[in-house]
Parts: C-alpha cells; sequence; structure tokens
C-alpha cells in the first residue's frame, strides 16, 4: 500500500522535523498514557504493573532513541500561555541527559516498588504507581523544557505529584513529614524561584534557554549575584542548606518513593534546573567573569561538609543516606557555581553516576528493610551474610559514590576536580576531597558491619526477593558499567561545553 | 435590533425580575432567572465581539442623546466584566436550582429569585452606563437586592450579617452619592465622557479632590478593601450557597471596575495617581489586605468564613495591580479579577455542597472526608492551589502578570508582602487538606448524594480555571484590552 507508506514515512520526518518535532510532547506524554492504562487496569494487579513497566519500557526507548538527533536543535511549541510567552519543548543535551536517567531507571524502580509494596502489603497501590507515573511524566517536561516558564510548571507539577508519595502511609509521621516537604519546596519555588523567573524576564524580555547565557550583557555583577542567590535557594529540590529540611522529611515515605526522589526525579530535577540556569541562562562565561556565582560557591562548599558530618551522625540508615544526598547534591551546585566547562560537566556526570548509586543504596536498604525489618545501621552486623547479593551491591554502590575506581563516580568527581583546579579554587578542591573522605566514613561502615561483623544472633531470612534483589544488581552493575562508558555519556555535552 | 444590543444585558434581567414573582412558582423563577442569565450572557457576548477590534460602542438610553440623557457605553474596559459576571450568573444558576431547593424555605424560593435577578440588573447595569448618577443607581439596586439575599441565609446569624452589610453598604452609597454630587457642582455634568473633558481643564479645585476621595471611600467600601472589609466575611459566610457563589465572584469585581472607571477615564489618572497619593494608599492598603486577610483566613473553623478571609487577601492583589496604574498592573488587576471569580466560585459552590451534604462547614465537620468525597474535596483543592497561585492553575498566571507588574515598576515590599501571602494561602488551603485526609473521618450516617446540576456547575469552573492556567491568552487578551482601553482613552 503505498499510501500508508508515504503515511509512514511522513510521521517519522514529522517525529523529528526540527520545527514540530512530534518525538518532544509523545516522550512526555508517554507515562501518562501509562498512567491511563495503569487506572483501567486498577482492579488486575499483575496487569497493572504489567503498564506501568512496558510504559517504562517504551519510555526508555523513545527518550534513548533521541540520542541520535541530539544535536539538530529539535523544538515544539505547544501553544502560547500569555502574550509574549509560549509552552514549548526543545531538545539538546543536558536535557536528554536528565531525561534518561529518568526514563531508564523508571522501569527498573517499578519492579523494585512491586516486589517492595507486595511484601509490605501496602495500601493503595494503584494510587501509588499513579502519582509514580504523573511524576515521571513531570522529570520528562521538566527535562525537555524549552523555557523557564514550561520549566517551571512541569517543577511545581512533580511538587505536587510527589506529595500524595510521600504522604502514603498515612501516619502521624507522614503527615508532618509531608507537610515539611510540600511546604518547604512550596514556599521556596513561589518565593524565590518564581521571583526571580519574573526579574530574568523583565530583564532579558524573554524566558528561553539560550546557548551562552540568556543574561548575558543584560544586568550588572550585583544584580546577577543577587538574582543567581535567588536561583540556587529558589531550587528546592536541589537541597542546598538551608532549605534542604524537605528532604530528610520525605524519608517518611516508602523506600520505592525515596529511591524515586533522591535518585530519579526529584533531586536530580532540582541540580538539572541549577545546571540549566547556570549554563543557559547566566552563561558560564557570565558566571566566571562576574563572580556573581562566588558567594553561592562557599553555601555550596558549607552544605557539602556540613550534610556528610550530619550523615556520619545518622543511625538511621535512610537518614543517613538522605544526608548523603544532600552532601553529593552540593557536588553538582558546587560545579555549577565554579563555572568552568569541565566542572559542569563533570555535574552533570556526576547527576548520572550519582542517580545510579544512589538508587542502589535505596533499594539496598528497602531490601533490608522489607527482608530483616531492619533500619538502624547499628543493627546491620553480619547481615551480609544472609544478604550476600544486597551488601555486595551496596559495597559497589558506595564506592561508585565515594569515587574510586573502578565505578562511575570516579570520572564524575575526577572532572570536578579539575573544574576546581582549572579555576585555581583550591580551598574548594579540599572541600571536594574532604567531602569523599567523609563519604568514605559514612557509607563503608555499613557493608563493612555486615560483611565482618558477627551477627548477633541466629539469622532468620535469606536473600531479598527476586523483584527486590534483581533491580538493585541491576544498579549496581549499571555503576561499573558507567565507569567503562563514561565517554559515551560525555560525548554529547561536547555540543555545549568545552571538553577536554 | 442590533442597535439597542447594548441595552440587553440589562434589559433582560429587569424585566425578568417582575416575572419571577408574579409567577410565584419555584421552578418558573428559577427558569427565568437562567433566562436572565443566558439572555445577559449572549448579549454581553455580542457586545463583545463587537467592540474586539478596540472600538467603543455608545447608547443613548430613550433616544435622549448624551449629556443630557443617560448614556450607556460598551468599550474594551467593560466588557470582561460583563462577560464575567453573565457568566458566573449562568453557572450560579446552574447551582442554584438544588442548592436554593434544599437550603431555603419553599414560600421565599420565588423571592430568592427575584431578587437574583435584581442583582444581576443592577451589577450589568453599573457595568455598561456612562453616566454618572445612574452608576449610583445601579449600584443601590444591587446593593439592596443583596442585603435581601444575604438575609435569607439559612441561620439567624445571616440577619445580623445582612444588616451588617446594610449600614456598612449604606455609609458607602452615600459616600459615592457626595462624590458624584461635588463632582455635578463643580463640572455641571454628570455624563462620564463629559465629566473627563471637563475636568482636564481645572486645576487645584478642593471640592474636586474632595470628590475624588468620597467617591474612592465610598468604592472601597463596596470593593471590600481593607480595612472597610468588615461587612464581606459574614456576610459571604451566612448567605445562601447559591449566593455566596454568585456575589463573592461578581459583586465586589464590579466595584473595582467602577474603581477603574472613575479613576482613569473620570477623574484622569494624572489627577488621581500623581497629584493625589491614590495610588500609593492602595497600595499600602493592597499589602495590608493581603497580609491580614490570609493570616485571618488561617485561622478560620469554618470553610465558608475561611474563603471570605481569603476574598479580602485576594482583593488585595487585584487592587495592588491597578494602584500601580501601569498598563501591565492594570492588565493583571483585571486578569485576576477574572481568575479570582472563577476560583472563588468553585470554591463557594464546593463548600455549598458539602454544606448540603453535611448540614455544617465547619472543618471539624469535614474531617477525613477526602475519600469519601473525592471529586468535591479535589475540586477544592485545584480551586485551593490556585488561590496559593501553584501551576498549573489560573492563579499562576495572575502571579506572574502581578509579579512582573510590581517589578517593572520596583515595588519590592509589595512584592515580598505578595509572596508572603501566596504562602499564607498555602497555610489555609493545606488545613483544608489535612483535615479532609489525614483526620479520622467521623461517623457519618446516609448523606444525600451530591445533585449532577451542583457538581457540573463546580467542575466547569475548576475545568476553566485550569485551562486559564496553561493557556492564558484569553483572560490576558481580554485584560490587555480593558487596560489599553482604560489608560489609552484620555485624548492625551
Amino acid at each position: 500500500m503505498p499510501c500508508s507508506g508515504t503515511g509512514v514515512s511522513e510521521l517519522f520526518a514529522a517525529w523529528t522535523s526540527p520545527g514540530q518535532a512530534l518525538a518532544l510532547p509523545v516522550t512526555v506524554a508517554l507515562p501518562l498514557l501509562g498512567l491511563g492504562a495503569l487506572l483501567l487496569l486498577r482492579r488486575h494487579p499483575n496487569a497493572r504493573e504489567g503498564a506501568s513497566l512496558l510504559s517504562g519500557i517504551l519510555l526508555a526507548a523513545a527518550v534513548l532513541a533521541l540520542w541520535p538527533v541530539v544535536d539538530r536543535g529539535l523544538r515544539f511549541e505547544l501553544w502560547t500561555w500569555l502574550p509574549g510567552l509560549s509552552l514549548e519543548f526543545s531538545l539538546e543535551p543536558l536535557g536528554l541527559l536528565f531525561a534518561t536517567v529518568a526514563a531508564v531507571l523508571w522501569p527498573v524502580t517499578t519492579v523494585f516498588a512491586t516486589g517492595y509494596l507486595r511484601a509490605d502489603d501496602e495500601r493503595d497501590q494503584t494510587r501509588f504507581f499513579a502519582f509514580f507515573a504523573l511524576t515521571i511524566t513531570a522529570a520528562m517536561w521538566i527535562a525537555l523544557s524549552a523555557n523557564l516558564v514550561t520549566l517551571f510548571i512541569g517543577y511545581e507539577l512533580m511538587t505536587l505529584a510527589t506529595w500524595p508519595l510521600v504522604a502514603h502511609k498515612g501516619s502521624a509521621d507522614a503527615r508532618r513529614g509531608s507537610r515539611t516537604y510540600l511546604v518547604v519546596l512550596l514556599a521556596t519555588s513561589i518565593g524565590l524561584l518564581l521571583p526571580a523567573i519574573v526579574w530574568t524576564w523583565l530583564l532579558a524580555g524573554s524566558t528561553d534557554f539560550r546557548p551562552g547565557g540568556l543574561l548575558a550583557g543584560q544586568a550588572g555583577t550585583g544584580v546577577l549575584t543577587v538574582l543567581f542567590a535567588l536561583y540556587l535557594f529558589g531550587i528546592g529540590k536541589a537541597a542546598l542548606m538551608p532549605v534542604h529540611r524537605w528532604l530528610p522529611a520525605a524519608m517518611v515515605a516508602p523506600t520505592p518513593v525515596s529511591a524515586l526522589l533522591h535518585a530519579v526525579a526529584v533531586v536530580k530535577a532540582g541540580v538539572f534546573t541549577v545546571l540549566k540556569v547556570a549554563v543557559y541562562v547566566f552563561g558560564l562565561d557570565t558566571l566566571s567573569g562576574s563572580g556573581a556565582a562566588r558567594p553561592m560557591m562557599w553555601v555550596a562548599a558549607f552544605t557539602l561538609l556540613a550534610a556528610a558530618l550530619v550523615a556520619l551522625r545518622s543511625d538511621d540508615l535512610k537518614r543517613r543516606l538522605a544526608y548523603s544526598t544532600v552532601s553529593q547534591l552540593a557536588y553538582i551546585v558546587l560545579a555549577a557555581t565554579v563555572a568552568r566547562d569541565v566542572a559542569v560537566a563533570g555535574g552533570a556526570l556526576h547527576m548520572v553516576t550519582h542517580a545510579v548509586g544512589k538508587i542502589t543504596l535505596f533499594f539496598c536498604a528497602g531490601a533490608i528493610y522489607i527482608t530483616a525489618r531492619k533500619s538502624r545501621v547499628s543493627e546491620l552486623d553480619g547481615l551480609g551474610r544472609a544478604m550476600p547479593w544486597t551488601f555486595a551491591a551496596f559495597l559497589v554502590a558506595s564506592i561508585s559514590i565515594v569515587g574510586l575506581p573502578p565505578l562511575g563516580g570516579t570520572w564524575s568527581k575526577w572532572l570536578l576536580l579539575l573544574g576546581a583546579a582549572e579555576a585555581d579554587q583550591v580551598v574548594m578542591l579540599v572541600v571536594l576531597l574532604v567531602g569523599s573522605l567523609l563519604a568514605l566514613a559514612y557509607l563503608m561502615p555499613i557493608p563493612m558491619r555486615g560483611f565482618f561483623l558477627p551477627p548477633p544472633g541466629p539469622l532468620a531470612h535469606g536473600e531479598a526477593r527476586l523483584t527486590i534483589a534483581g533491580p538493585l544488581v541491576l544498579t549496581a552493575v549499571g555503576c561499573v558499567a558507567l565507569f567503562f562508558g563514561a565517554q559515551a555519556v560525555l560525548a554529547p555535552l561536547a555540543g555545549i561545553l568545552e571538553l577536554p | 435590533m442590533t442597535a439597542h444590543l447594548p441595552v440587553l444585558p440589562v434589559l433582560v434581567p429587569l424585566a425578568c425580575t417582575p416575572l419571577c414573582l408574579l409567577l410565584r412558582s419555584r421552578t418558573m423563577a428559577w427558569l427565568i432567572f437562567m433566562l436572565a442569565a443566558l439572555g445577559s450572557l449572549l448579549s454581553a457576548v455580542l457586545l463583545a465581539v463587537r467592540v474586539a477590534d478596540g472600538e467603543t460602542m455608545r447608547y443613548a438610553m430613550g433616544g435622549w442623546p448624551a449629556p443630557q440623557g443617560i448614556e450607556f457605553v460598551i468599550s474594551g474596559f467593560n466588557t470582561p466584566v460583563l462577560l464575567l459576571v453573565s457568566l458566573i450568573a449562568v453557572i450560579a444558576a446552574v447551582y442554584a436550582r438544588r442548592s436554593v431547593a434544599a437550603e431555603i424555605d419553599a414560600r421565599r424560593v420565588p423571592l430568592l429569585y427575584t431578587c437574583l435577578c435584581l442583582t444581576l440588573t443592577g451589577l450589568l447595569g453599573i457595568t455598561v452606563t456612562g453616566d454618572a448618577f445612574n452608576v449610583f443607581v445601579f449600584l443601590e439596586i444591587s446593593s439592596l437586592s443583596s442585603y435581601a439575599l444575604i438575609a435569607m441565609g439559612r441561620r439567624r446569624r445571616a440577619l445580623v450579617a445582612s444588616f451588617r452589610y446594610l449600614v456598612i453598604g449604606t455609609v458607602g452609597a452615600t459616600f459615592v452619592l457626595i462624590g458624584i454630587g461635588l463632582a455635578y457642582a463643580v463640572t455641571g455634568t454628570l455624563n462620564m465622557a463629559d465629566l473627563a473633558r471637563r475636568l482636564a481643564d481645572i486645576d487645584g479645585n478642593r471640592a474636586l479632590l474632595a470628590s475624588v476621595v468620597f467617591v474612592f471611600v465610598g468604592l472601597a467600601v463596596k470593593m471590600a478593601v481593607f480595612p472597610l472589609h468588615a461587612w464581606l466575611p459574614a456576610a459571604y459566610a451566612e448567605a445562601p450557597s447559591a449566593v455566596s457563589t454568585f456575589l463573592a465572584a461578581a459583586s465586589t469585581k464590579v466595584a473595582i471596575y467602577v474603581f477603574c472607571r472613575f479613576a482613569f477615564t473620570v477623574f484622569g489618572a494624572t489627577l488621581v495617581f500623581g497629584t493625589m497619593p491614590i495610588g500609593r494608599v492602595g497600595l499600602l492598603l493592597a499589602s495590608l489586605a493581603m497580609l491580614i486577610g490570609s493570616a485571618v483566613a488561617c485561622f478560620q473553623t469554618d470553610l465558608k468564613y475561611l474563603l471570605a478571609w481569603s476574598s479580602v487577601a485576594q482583593i488585595g492583589y487585584i487592587v495592588a495591580g491597578i494602584s500601580l496604574a501601569t498598563s501591565a498592573g492594570v492588565s493583571a488587576g483585571y486578569l485576576h479579577m477574572i481568575n479570582h471569580a472563577v476560583l472563588k466560585a468553585a470554591l463557594f459552590g464546593a463548600a455549598g455542597l458539602l454544606l448540603l451534604r453535611l448540614g455544617s462547614v465547619r472543618l471539624t465537620a469535614l474531617a477525613g472526608l477526602g475519600r469519601r468525597m473525592p471529586w468535591t474535596f479535589a475540586a477544592v483543592v485545584i480551586a485551593g492551589l490556585g488561590l496559593v497561585g501553584v501551576p498549573p492553575t489560573a492563579g499562576f498566571v495572575s502571579k506572574w502578570a502581578l509579579a512582573a507588574a510590581l517589578l517593572d515598576q520596583g515595588q519590592w515590599p509589595v512584592l515580598v508582602v505578595m509572596l508572603v501571602s501566596s504562602l499564607l494561602a498555602l497555610v489555609y488551603i493545606g488545613r483544608i487538606v489535612e483535615v479532609a485526609w489525614f483526620r479520622n473521618p467521623v461517623e457519618l450516617g446516609e448523606t444525600p448524594k451530591p445533585p449532577a446540576s451542583m457538581v457540573a456547575a463546580i467542575w466547569v469552573l475548576v475545568i476553566a480555571s485550569l485551562y486559564f492556567g496553561l493557556d492564558a491568552t484569553l483572560p490576558a487578551g481580554l485584560a490587555d484590552a480593558a487596560a489599553d482601553a482604560l489608560l489609552g482613552n484620555r485624548g492625551e
């Protein structure tokens, strides 16, 4: 049939046509389709999770298929929002990197969540998976946003979509935690980020992300400094101190949510926005030339060390991981404030390596909680003998986050150090190194206790069930793969950053 | 026929008023109010299309030409209000049938629809008239009928609320009258366009300054601008649900429109915002309203009172925009006028639905009902997030526009106040959410089924608020046209 042949080829042309690339809105809408499917199948749990998983795999495929066309500048305008401002998607390497992290880890988390929720016999599983899908939609929306307004809408949608997940248990704790979560995130975004965006709009007459920086040459150093601080504190999801409080508060959520929040969607949306603002709104040359990022660099450095110290003192496993996240996110924010191409590339890579590493750690924490009902570090003695896969994965991911070879985190930390050195920031160089040492100190005791200390009594359980242990082994393998594949992740970034 | 179009939005509900009273049947009275609202909406839409290209329609009542006769004027500055009020009237009419049947004594139902018709006549009359004294007449028509409407509330407290509104409202209306009288004494004319022409030549006249003050203070009462808001919370909260849905969305908005009309097209921006400090006073009072209204709303224990106090704050947003007297500011004010009307009508509508099903809207009575009545509470949360200004709701668009307008003028303190007020809105909306989803459910017997018409009315508004949040070209276009018409037509 010649007719359908042209139809297909037309569709394919429209899929990646530079002006109106259908691929972009379809990618954002895919999780929504999954959401619809899983709501329809709510009476059949297996089919429901199948729908989640299938849409996750389709989404991952769709996102990966965008890599070959990443430098073609695809755009898609949804519609005009206000006169002079439109909702628009565009494709660029940094955004696609974030989209890939979220899209690839979503199906993995789905498998884990299925195992976890069923083992724990959680209530309202349909609601859980529905809001999960909505969060991923928001992540895709943020990743592909072409301007600040579009991004802000996705950013707030994500806050609202994750809130019922944090409050999922409905207990008094969950209520308190979810309140802090919502109040901190909305207060920062509406109180600081929104005025920052409006200000940018008034200064530059546009909110488009522009290579080289939208604000380049549009404002003096003083204004840029204040504006940059507004952005960095306003992006509460990046968890700079003192607006990090929502992150430990969100620990009341079930572990798959913590995995999603701390590795895949929420915090990465935060640091992604920070990088995007640094690169496309301020422009790295403007930032480093004017010194507008200097004050925030110290805030990031303080957060990096302080959070690591808190993590070191936390006995609760999830709390320790949460503060470790705060500390590791500060690495990425620090990369943005150092404002060197190499550092930002390191930050972008750290977004990926930390995502894979931290999701592994949370999966392990969940596996330990479900299988052994343990949630404190001091209770983990000898558990490694019963759960060797889980603890091995924990060890691998820990080393990756610390940044030692042969794991993915090595390269991101290396690039960050190079960036700090290039900017002659000796203090920051030391901060980065001390942060890694502290990471070693707060993460390593956990697998060490598991493997080398004798268990207090006989262990009544074995390894976690397959749907739980499978994903965590997979992501641990991912940490190793990132060591060898880091070049492939970095290569597309060469289009926007100058890499050595 | 079409030559008489400008008079129809007022004439249709006015003609329907005696019919409501004479027919004495509940269904017929409702039907006639519905027809009146639909008729007004239809003529409003036709008029809006006519003047969409920026021209002005003038209509001489009874063939007596202005400035001697009364003139109706349709232009960019009143079409948004005309559309808004008649549209809200239609939705309120859909909503009212079951709500009124449940809340009001059967004997009084035709009376209620009569008053609603009269209020609609008054509000639309204020909007279209081009004659300053005629504004006062229509203001009194709408006020007197709304005092009666509020007095029909289910509790005896409604009588107190109504009486209070009557006293304060009458003082306000008298102030307006004195102001108009002074303007007449100075110029010898009552036609707005004529007034503007003659006032332009007068400089530094004490009587004129007094006139400005009297008109604006009187209008501030009707607008419920802090600290002249005292009548509003009880009046909205105690009125029958259908009435509060309509009044909360429409009545203060019309007063705000008159404020703009007098400020920009009668007295003129140079006099009002240049010679006199109305702009600065407006910003100050708006800031206080935003802070105090939202803060008091956080401590309310009754949903309808909470919403009414939030209205006090939201009016502050609108006044702040208009007080800037810039094109962006006035446009932001109009935009929030539209968005707030939609959001608040949805919220009062939902409160009325809860009242119908539970018999009370005290927050304690709502405990744990989020699961039992998910659609109603979903509507409350979505519209509530609109008040906070979270995307993708309409409230975000108005917040954006207002923030841009304030920043443009370097009004940092007001911007901060606005953001703080938004966060306070988060607190009071959050309280509703916590009560509805996290408290232990109250013991509840059989509750009446939610009437489909009421649910439909609420959700039409909620969906409109989401649509206006994602694609604001329609309300923003209307608001921009209004700002252009107000700021551009003084022949400067």
